[in-house]
């Protein structure tokens, strides 16, 4: 409107945002990665394929492990104490070890990916 | 026994559950509190949440109640329920936590992009959840009758209240603080009368008879059948009957009963012998987590085994109360940590019912013929200690068995809540949250009034066989494969999920009865499991057009440390 005083127009105030919004798919375009670029998605790809990778090997030995025990318990039909210690007792540490071995390998995959990608 | 001191037990959780969830609502402040707990929850906090939601009813109460009366095999149960979080780890739990979702619908929507898919998860998240909760809420009610002899609807009333308080009140970040100190009472509840009951036997001679089959009687023993059933012998068997037993009354009469099957009718009165073998009661469909499909694991014991491993291992990961838990941890290496942290506190506490089982074959043999095998766990101190120590330790079981109840269910109706506020429920917002809340608990409450007698460990069962035909593949296949389809995705939930739905809910309507065709219904995860990967990747193949657009970049911050993405943005 003309002729009115600038001072009094009104305008909308507002706060900056109290928490920054967690970027959800969307990356600032810096990296090929983020580009989204061919070479981008190479990386992306090899990173998926040495965490899958580490993902198998754990349950392929979670597989040897206890896939053989019916079987074993089915062949030894009197052998009901073994059965009662390695089902009541003996598994559970193998489990936590096979758990502790699969996170430091990811995570060392990981530690790994970010150097790649800082290096470049 | 005395009920007073459980009774205050009981009631002692109770109020704990509550003012601890109190606690967390005073620091519950932001929407973002209330759902995910702002996504703050460090590591130990948030695994010793995990433990105690995971540890329901089934695991402290009924692990030892199917040990006892059915043997070592039923050890199976706890060791899946453990590894199961193995394979979690393995192949879901950062890639789900760095997806940002918060439900199994919200995963669906974000890795598809289709609400149709969308829905179809909340459905079978709701359904899922539902069939889950129901058992927590007969077991409680299982647990006040036995301990108080109230109606079996009292306890499972005053868990619904309870939990629907907490939860509608609290959301996530009082929930978390609750089911922490849940899992630390109930370890507590287990171990120290687990430590007393050892010395006892010790004191007793360390009998080591609990480890044959089939378990006998220590001493004589007299059992009075409350219910009618049908008892099945190998061998002759040599007792004196008070009461009716195969049509004919008896009293006070020696009986020699042949190899087979017997009727025994309510109200009578067996003695048993020192050294008897303990006969397997059939009651078919009747109440209590132990008496689960045992007729089909006697046809074809190695099926059945393997059915059960492939269901718990991979139907864990998939159940809506522990997938909505990854979101509230902080980012994916935190969510990694959690879950090894968790591994081990759950894998510590499954040490202890076997000791119950085992005692429990020597000391409560005959729990197993009137059907009451879950109650085990809370006679045993009372069998075995007996005076005020007994009752004390019993009281303190009882607390722990409820606080079992309570976290479970909380958790569950939290997820169930969730996506009824977020897909059914008009629009969003807290006080909706509330009213899913009392929707979550409202039908479980209503369908454990109607069905009442439905085997627990059934619908515990039929919740991980569903969960691991249905979810599993589309966590899997949507973590670490780019050529999913929305057809595919839907195409997999229905055929696999639904087929294993329909098969145990055959089963347990009695359908089709006995032979090789009832055990492959009654175990459906080994065909039901392969059967949903299979078509969800066929028709992911057969319909290449509809592989979202945005795949790469959503995959890309899936498996993208935080790291990277932190230094992107800056």
């Amino acid at each position: 409107m003309p002729g009115q005083d600038p001072a009094e127009r009104r305008v909308t105030v507002t706060g900056p945002p109290r928490r920054v919004r967690r970027a959800t798919g969307y990356y600032r375009p810096r990296t090929e990665i983020d580009e989204q670029t061919t070479l981008g998605h190479t990386y992306v790809r090899s990173l998926m394929r040495t965490q899958l990778r580490a993902a198998l090997a754990v349950f392929a030995v979670l597989g040897l492990l206890v896939g053989p025990l019916p079987l074993v318990f089915a062949a030894m039909p009197d052998a009901h104490r073994l059965e009662w210690a390695v089902l009541g007792f003996c598994l559970y540490a193998p489990l936590v070890l096979l758990a502790l071995w699969y996170v430091r390998r990811a995570e060392r995959n990981e530690r790994d990916f970010v150097r790649l990608v800082e290096d470049r | 026994m005395n009920s007073s001191y459980a009774i205050t037990a009981v009631a002692l959780v109770v109020i704990a559950t509550v003012l601890v969830g109190a606690f967390g609502l005073r620091i519950s402040r932001t929407t973002s509190d209330f759902y995910v707990a702002s996504r703050t929850v460090g590591p130990r906090l948030n695994a010793a949440a995990i433990s105690g939601e995971y540890l329901s009813a089934a695991s402290f109460l009924g692990i030892a109640g199917l040990v006892l009366v059915q043997g070592p095999d039923m050890l199976w149960y706890p060791v899946g329920y453990t590894a199961g979080y193995l394979v979690l780890l393995l192949f879901v739990a950062a890639p789900l936590r760095r997806s940002g979702a918060y439900t199994l619908p919200d995963f669906a929507e974000a890795r598809l992009a289709s609400q149709n898919v969308r829905r179809l998860a909340g459905a079978f998240v709701v359904g899922v959840g539902w069939l889950y909760l129901l058992p927590q809420l007969q077991g409680a009610g299982l647990t006040l009758a036995v301990l108080t002899g109230a109606p079996d609807l009292l306890g499972g009333g005053i868990v619904a209240v309870v939990v629907v308080a907490t939860v509608a009140a609290g959301g996530m970040r009082s929930i978390t603080f609750v089911q922490a100190f849940q899992y630390w009472l109930k370890l507590t509840a287990l171990l120290v009368p687990a430590i007393f009951l050892t010395l006892a036997w010790q004191g007793d001679g360390s009998p080591r008879h609990a480890f044959e089959e089939p378990a006998t009687f220590r001493e004589q023993r007299v059992v009075t059948v409350d219910d009618s059933l049908d008892l099945t012998i190998d061998r002759p068997l040599t007792v004196t009957v008070d009461g009716r037993v195969d049509g004919r009354a008896r009293d006070d009469q020696r009986v020699r009963l042949a190899a087979g099957t017997h009727h025994i009718e309510h109200g009578t009165r067996l003695t048993f012998a020192k050294g008897s073998a303990v006969p397997a009661a059939d009651r078919g469909s009747s109440n209590g987590m132990s008496t689960s499909l045992e007729a089909s694991r006697e046809e074809r014991p190695l099926y059945a085994t393997y059915g059960l491993i492939l269901a718990t291992f991979l139907g864990t990961m998939g159940l809506p109360h522990v997938v909505v838990r990854f979101y509230t941890s902080p980012h994916g290496v935190a969510a990694r940590r959690t879950t090894v942290a968790v591994l081990g506190l759950i894998g510590a506490f499954y040490l202890l019912p076997p000791v119950y089982g085992a005692l429990g074959r020597i000391y409560t043999p005959e729990l197993g013929l009137t059907g009451d095998a879950d109650a085990a766990v809370l006679l045993l101190p009372d069998r075995m200690i007996g005076g005020a120590g007994g009752d004390l330790l019993g009281a303190l079981v009882a607390g722990g068995a409820f606080a079992a109840f309570l976290s479970t269910a909380s958790g569950l109706t939290m997820a169930v809540a969730g996506v009824l506020t977020q897909d059914v429920l008009p629009a969003r917002g807290v006080r909706h949250f509330r009213l899913g809340t009392v929707l979550a608990m409202a039908v479980p409450l209503a369908a454990s009034v109607l069905v009442g007698g439905l085997p627990v460990a059934d619908a515990v069962g039929l919740a991980f066989a569903v969960s691991a035909s249905s979810f599993c593949p589309l966590l899997v296949l949507g973590i670490w494969w780019r050529r999913l389809t929305p057809p595919g995705a839907a195409a997999g939930m229905v055929i696999g999920g639904g087929g294993a739905f329909v098969a145990v809910a055959a089963t347990m309507a009695g359908f089709p009865g006995t032979g090789p065709l009832h055990a492959l219904l009654a175990w459906p995860a080994l065909w039901s499991v392969p059967l949903g990967f299979l078509t969800m990747v066929l028709v992911s193949l057969a319909t290449p057009g509809r592989v979202p657009t945005g795949t790469a970049a959503i995959l890309a911050r899936f498996h993208l440390p935080e790291e990277l993405r932190a230094e992107v943005k800056a």
